[in-house]
């Protein structure tokens, strides 16, 4: 190992490191609204939408990642709709991530004991104050392990943008690597950057679960 | 729409050809992994120190690095750290018996902790013996814990072995990109119509087993 090789390279690490948390969450964030509203569709059984929301968590569900970046980057592009590689990152990050987290908002929601509606009935709230009051602050409690899991699984996703030519993470190791053969160094940094952005996502993820878990009621 | 070039030669067939490459990447995986999981995972069940350390630092190093990067590691780095000449379907097929021996290692972990010690000391008092136990008490709900999970994580790994066109292993996105190339001129639209085509087959491959899973969890509920 060479230090100078290492400190050489740190900039280009760096500046890769920000892209890829950049599109990263981005794409989360993209996920996490489309997953909250496809989870709706779903539970409320909104006629046709809910049932074109349960054929998008089958289809995204089903595929690789790299399979549908590379339809939404190389196909796309042959029927007239040609999106940046920066933009079709974060979306196809979005649409994947869209499908697991609806996939965990819907097990929350349909996971509220029965006994929690029919007690909130019985002290005569309205349905809507059901929902606000008591079903949806459950239905959130009883999700967010399922949502902690799927953002660290949507950061590692993000090694696969190199294949779009995004200048990730993932695209700086193999370049350096193809440029000068400094393998060791180029794979021990590429490492040591994953380490630095997914172990801090982990460790609040386990704070957060714990906070929740213990305000859960009934359960 | 860039379809009509699937039908051209046997460019079809050899999409399948590389979807079976792919396929048999994973299965050689999933074998493995399933065998080494199981003896991982109750490994990490016991109470000594040093094996509970060690099988936890490797779950946790593999489970927070991208499958990619473990890849690359593998096939760049050990190949100049130690000399060693593999070739890229050696190491993606150790890549993904490493990450699946993790994955179904914690599965287990998770089966055999979640029995309750009433079920161990019920057996007992009802005079049944300890293999009598573990055969008819303890193993069936295990499996029953396990299974629609298990199943679950051989989606996983099919999905992931995509990624191993990017250490140059020639399975159907690599064929793929290789009709589009080889039909630029005639159909300039192939892009289109192929990757939409792998996109399904993936699919179709995935989707029967992900709804075993989903049916075996819901027939084993309670």
């Amino acid at each position: 190992m060479d230090t100078e090789v290492i400190l050489s390279y740190l900039p280009r690490y760096i500046e890769a490191f920000f892209l890829t948390i950049r599109i990263g969450f981005i794409g989360i964030g993209i996920s996490l609204v489309l997953g909250v509203i496809v989870a709706f569709l779903i539970h409320f059984r909104i006629p046709v939408l809910g049932k074109i929301a349960g054929v998008y968590i089958e289809l995204f569900r089903n595929t690789p990642l790299l399979v549908q970046l590379f339809f939404l980057y190389f196909g796309l592009p042959k029927i007239g709709i040609s999106i940046p590689a920066n933009v079709c990152g974060a979306l196809g990050l979005g649409l994947l991530g869209g499908s697991y987290m609806a996939e965990g908002f819907r097990s929350g929601l349909d996971s509220v004991p029965a006994s929690q509606t029919e007690s909130a009935l019985a002290l005569g709230m309205t349905r809507k104050q059901l929902f606000i009051n008591v079903i949806l602050p459950e239905a959130f409690a009883l999700s967010v392990p399922a949502t902690v899991a799927n953002v660290i699984f949507l950061l590692k996703e993000t090694s696969v943008f190199s294949a779009i030519s995004l200048m990730d993470l993932m695209f700086t190791a193999k370049d350096l690597i193809g440029l000068y053969y400094n393998t060791t160094e180029a794979l021990c940094m590429l490492v040591a950057f994953y380490i630095i952005m997914l172990v801090p996502v982990s460790v609040i993820g386990n704070i957060v679960e714990k906070k929740v878990r213990f305000k859960m009621l009934g359960a | 729409m860039g379809f009509e070039v699937l039908f051209k030669g046997n460019n079809l067939i050899r999409l399948f050809e590389g979807l079976l490459a792919a396929l048999r990447i994973s299965f050689i995986s999933v074998i493995i992994s399933i065998f080494c999981g199981l003896i991982v995972g109750t490994l990490m069940t016991q109470e000594n120190r040093v094996i509970r350390v060690i099988t936890r630092g490797y779950l946790e190093f593999i489970r927070i690095m991208p499958q990619m990067v473990l890849l690359f590691i593998v096939y760049f780095g050990t190949t100049k750290a130690l000399g060693i000449n593999m070739s890229a379907e050696t190491s993606s097929i150790i890549v993904f018996s490493l990450w699946g021996t993790a994955e179904m290692a914690d599965l287990v972990r998770g089966a055999l902790t979640s029995i309750p010690a009433i079920q161990y000391e019920s057996s007992y008092s009802l005079g049944l013996t300890s293999a009598q136990t573990y055969v008819y008490v303890i193993i069936p709900q295990i499996i029953r814990r396990m299974l629609p999970l298990s199943i679950n994580l051989i989606t996983r790994m099919i999905k992931t072995t995509s990624l191993v066109m990017m250490i140059g292993i020639v399975e159907v996105l690599k064929v793929g990109q290789q009709i589009i190339e080889a039909n630029r001129k005639s159909s300039p639209n192939a892009a289109f119509g192929v990757f939409a085509t792998i996109f399904f087959l993936y699919f179709i491959v995935c989707w029967p087993i992900s709804l075993l899973s989903k049916y075996l969890e819901k027939k084993w509920e309670n």
